[in-house]
């Protein structure tokens, strides 16, 4: 009833507005441009919606759970989640040609996708109470801590993810402040090992699927069917796209998992090189947005863990992107917050519930 | 932490543990953060860029390719390579057929296309039911083959409706043709359509447009050869899909054609050898382990698989008793019984447990020291005295009995192996069984027992648990006549590049040479060997014109009792014993290596050995039947240069 009240509720509510706010505005956008790539079936639009919702609803509830909750329950969720994926190897389902599901009975679920979260909260665990830089013993250990689950998933076959989970570490131990000088080091032997195995461990047949893989358009046959449909759909969209509804690549079928993976293509055909920049920058401002609430976390922990998950979110974001405009190999991942389905619409908003729960919480830490 | 109580730690543990400096840390941090914001910037930045190129750069491009739109990419299947025979006689080749293809993204609803095209033609649940499976493995915006080998009739009344079909095409396909038919279908295989199973396994890409892939014999091995390389053409198509304009197109590369070792003409002489009975004959040239005939009894049409069987006619050849879809020649084991005996001799001799001139003297019985348990002699009343040639020409039991027990069945094992007995032999054809050279450790593995001494006994003459393909007797024996080279067995000789009519030879692939302690040892078991036909077992197929080494088996499937005695006459023919013969020629220069298994022969000498006389006469001979060759049109395709 008092307007000062009022404001005194909301002020309890643990949020960061602004980043909110962007959220919306790309789950909003992503839903206009869901309706026309997905032949305007409401039925599609209304089910990413409450999926959006139940993401949303969940990103609150993460942002009111204390950060020392969240740090304490760190090892615990990594330890079940390598469990679950060694579970999955030994029992589980194989769909698709890949075997990455657990079939609980009631609900079938991908363990992989806890380690997108479980990653980088057991890296920021990990190296709280360390002195960084890190030295010698405890890189050693906290690279394990990635690599660990990376072939696990890796090995599922699920490149997608077992790339997301990498990156997760590999951000983390940089953010951790990996010294300059190994980072060069494991860059050169990386240069110096690829060619010997390239030239010596490789079969042909292997070697032709990195081929295939690296530049999709050489099998037309294959994946690159997707990518010539999607380049001619984004470059037939011109500067100011074909507008809203009148995409003609995807609405003739010719581009393929046009709401899904692809559609980045789809929005691009219509609204053209300027949406394809307004989306870019939206991406931006809330990259940009995290990592600055990253640096105003008070402790190691947060830090770690707000720039890790960040770092998730603009992987998924640029290599899909990269990936549908021919820029980047072939690799499963969908555009956040844009693509229909997927659990992992899920994990990034819990990661984006447990970014504000680290920047709101900040002033009640004690350090 | 005051700087008192940090000074007062002891030097070492200061060392270990640094203490967290959490405004160095968030300094270090915000620095780090700082590159990062820059490379997310910089890779935002690039996609950008890249858009750029697309939507300004080339958006005229895009434009064209977007408004004639519709640029789909089509497979172009590559033409199956020819398999020829070592002649050059043209044994598989494609015929022009048309099947119907459905595109199920195409189609404005696919059940109701289905139902207009079953009104139309034939359409059989088998078909439907194939369809579906595998269209729901392909994307939908691929061709399906829904049936095959429309007839002229059949094209007529679709080519009506066609029209309003969309997504329904027709299309002109070549179908595999075996122009021998049965002849040579154990070694050549047959292709098939694409199954479900096969279809998860392959590389989409290489196979869009293929419906076919090879099921067994060198069709299978050597399937990547004989494919060839899918090419696509990126073709402009209505709104309805159907193509317009070619706008870019990457020719397929055809398959290579391929030339067999085997003779045809021979092959047909060893099959026809056989008929009558169940069994195998395998020839191999032992100077280079090309194989010259590869026959399997029965034998079956491979032409009603390439589009799927009849079921009752698979049915009918699966379950009849006689097994024509076995592959006898790498599939049937059996035991080798005497026919192991030169080579048993020959472990002896390595070992040092016999030598040229020691003797056994035959009593007809053999028993294990304190025990009594007999071992008889194929010969009841014994051989008498025998030395090791006459061991071998006599194939007395005893003789042998007496060096298994002595050389002990790990030594035997040992240098067997060598030979390929007990593993497979390494031949470009799939499903070849290795068979079994037991030991006892199989045996406890398997048949959780010990091994007894008399397991030793019985392996000494081939009995027991050992068991041979006769690919591996054709191999062990084409080995023995070249003094322990080994030559790998194939059946293929040559590669042909389609487009240049090049011809590539397959190089033989040689496995070492088998080192014996003094070389003589091979002339003393080919002695042997040649004393076989020479006044031997085998003395009835002696040959005027050139001279033989082999060495007759004969080997028991059925168990007689100790003191039963064994009656041809009385036994059921399922009952009868193997006979078994392996055989090289000519002795001085050996050209030919041959084994051959009867299944329920009798005899090795009597029924075997005439087989492989027969073989041996056409190959060394050039005896073949004239009217064989009117009659299959073995004639070859074009006189070429030849590779021999």
């Amino acid at each position: 009833m008092d307007w000062n009240n009022g404001r005194r509720v909301l002020g309890l509510i643990k949020l960061d507005w602004p980043l909110l706010l962007g959220l919306l505005a790309v789950s909003g956008l992503g839903l206009v441009v869901l309706y026309s790539a997905g032949q305007r079936n409401m039925d599609l639009v209304l089910g990413q919606a409450m999926r959006l919702g139940l993401g949303f609803a969940i990103m609150l509830v993460l942002a009111q759970i204390p950060p020392s909750h969240i740090r304490f329950w760190s090892p615990w969720l990594y330890l079940a989640g390598l469990l679950l994926l060694v579970a999955v190897m030994v029992v589980g389902d194989i769909s698709k040609g890949a075997q990455r599901w657990l079939d609980l009975g009631v609900v079938r679920f991908q363990p992989s996708e806890i380690m997108k979260l479980a990653v980088p909260m057991m890296m920021a665990w990990f190296f709280a109470d360390k002195a960084l830089p890190p030295r010698w013993l405890p890189l050693l250990a906290g690279a394990l801590i990635t690599v660990i689950p990376f072939i696990l998933i890796a090995e599922q076959p699920d490149l997608g993810t077992a790339l997301v989970v990498g990156w997760a570490g590999a951000v983390a131990l940089f953010l951790a402040g990996l010294n300059w000088f190994i980072i060069i080091g494991l860059a050169a032997v990386l240069a110096a090992v690829v060619p010997l195995f390239w030239t010596f461990v490789m079969h042909d047949y292997q070697r032709q699927r990195v081929w295939t893989f690296l530049d999709p358009e050489s099998d037309p046959l294959g994946t690159g069917y997707h990518i010539i449909q999607s380049k001619i759909a984004i470059g037939s969209g011109g500067i100011y796209g074909k507008g809203w509804l009148n995409g003609t690549q995807s609405h003739l079928d010719f581009l393929p998992e046009g709401s899904t993976d692809f559609i980045f293509a789809a929005f691009s055909e219509e609204f053209g090189l300027v949406g394809g920049c307004v989306l870019l920058a939206m991406y931006f401002f809330i990259i940009a947005r995290c990592l600055y609430m990253a640096t105003r976390a008070p402790n190691t922990y947060g830090r770690l863990l707000s720039g890790s998950l960040t770092l998730i979110f603009f992987i998924y974001a640029f290599v899909n992107s990269g990936m549908v405009s021919g820029l980047l190999p072939v690799v499963g991942l969908p555009l956040p917050l844009f693509s229909y389905g997927g659990t992992s619409l899920v994990t990034i908003m819990a990661g984006f519930g447990m970014l504000m729960s680290v920047h709101s919480h900040r002033r009640n830490l004690t350090r | 932490m005051n700087r008192w109580g940090a000074a007062a730690r002891p030097p070492l543990d200061r060392l270990l543990v640094r203490e967290k400096d959490n405004t160095a840390e968030s300094e270090l941090f915000f620095r780090r953060v700082l590159i990062m914001v820059c490379a997310v910037f910089v890779g935002l930045l690039a996609v950008s860029g890249r858009l750029v190129y697309l939507q300004v750069l080339n958006h005229d491009r895009f434009t064209t390719l977007s408004e004639s739109n519709r640029v789909r990419i089509q497979p172009l299947p590559p033409t199956r390579g020819f398999i020829y025979d070592r002649r050059g006689v043209l044994l598989a080749d494609n015929l022009a057929s048309y099947h119907l293809e459905v595109t199920p993204d195409q189609t404005r609803d696919l059940e109701g296309t289905l139902a207009v095209i079953k009104s139309r033609i034939a359409l059989s649940d088998l078909d439907v039911d194939r369809f579906r499976k595998l269209a729901r493995r392909t994307p939908p915006y691929t061709g399906v083959p829904l049936r095959f080998q429309l007839t002229d009739d059949e094209i007529a009344l679709l080519a009506i409706d066609l029209y309003r079909l969309p997504g329904v095409d027709i299309k002109a396909d070549l179908t595999r043709r075996y122009l021998v038919k049965s002849l040579g279908v154990h070694a050549i295989g047959y292709v098939g359509r694409i199954d479900e199973t096969e279809m998860s396994k392959l590389d989409p890409g290489q196979y869009s447009g293929s419906t076919h892939i090879g099921k067994t014999g060198v069709e299978r091995s050597y399937e990547d050869l004989l494919r060839g390389r899918a090419g696509y053409e990126q073709v402009e198509t209505n709104a309805e899909g159907r193509p317009l304009r070619v706008l870019n197109r990457t020719a397929p590369t055809p398959g290579q054609h391929l030339h067999l070792s085997l003779d045809i003409r021979l092959q047909a002489v060893a099959e026809k050898a056989l008929e009558g009975h169940n069994g195998a004959i395998v020839a191999i040239d032992p100077r280079n382990g090309e194989v010259l005939a590869l026959a399997s009894q029965p034998v079956y049409d491979p032409n009603p698989f390439v589009n799927g069987i009849e079921f009752s006619a698979y049915r009918k050849l699966n379950t009849s008793k006689d097994r024509p879809l076995l592959n006898r020649a790498l599939r049937g084991v059996y035991p080798p019984g005497s026919t192991i005996k030169p080579l048993m001799a020959l472990t002896g001799l390595q070992y040092g447990v016999v030598n040229r001139a020691s003797g056994v003297f035959c009593a007809g019985v053999y028993r294990l020291p304190g025990a009594s348990r007999k071992f008889r002699d194929w010969k009841r009343s014994g051989h008498g005295a025998v030395s090791l040639d006459r061991a071998i020409s006599q194939s007395c039991d005893v003789y042998f009995y007496d060096l298994a027990v002595k050389l002990g069945i790990d030594r035997t094992k040992a240098f067997l192996d060598k030979f390929s007995l007990g593993r497979p032999t390494g031949i470009d054809l799939p499903g070849e069984k290795g068979a079994l050279l037991p030991s006892p450790q199989w045996k406890q593995k398997v048949h959780k027992q010990d091994w007894f001494p008399g397991d030793t006994v019985s392996a000494g003459i081939g009995q027991g648990f050992f068991l041979a393909t006769p690919l591996q007797l054709a191999h062990s024996t084409a080995v023995i006549s070249q003094h322990g080279k080994v030559f790998l067995p194939r059946v293929v000789h040559a590669t042909e590049d389609p487009g240049t009519r090049v011809k590539n030879r397959v190089e033989p692939r040689s496995a070492g040479t088998i080192e014996v302690k003094n070389p003589r040892f091979w002339d003393a078991i080919i002695g042997g060997m040649i004393h076989v036909v020479e006044g031997g077992t085998a003395h009835k197929i002696r040959s005027p014109r050139y001279r033989i080494a082999g060495k007759t088996g004969t080997a028991q499937v059925f168990t007689l009792g100790q003191n039963q005695s064994y009656n041809a006459r009385r036994l059921a023919k399922h009952l009868l014993d193997h006979a078994l013969f392996v055989a090289f020629a000519p002795v001085e220069d050996p050209r030919i290596a041959v084994a051959v298994i009867a299944e329920h022969g009798g005899g090795g000498s009597a029924t075997a050995a005439p087989l492989a006389r027969r073989v041996m006469d056409a190959y060394l001979l050039d005896q073949y039947d004239d009217k064989l060759d009117a009659g299959l049109k073995l004639v070859p395709e074009v006189q070429r240069d030849g590779l021999e």
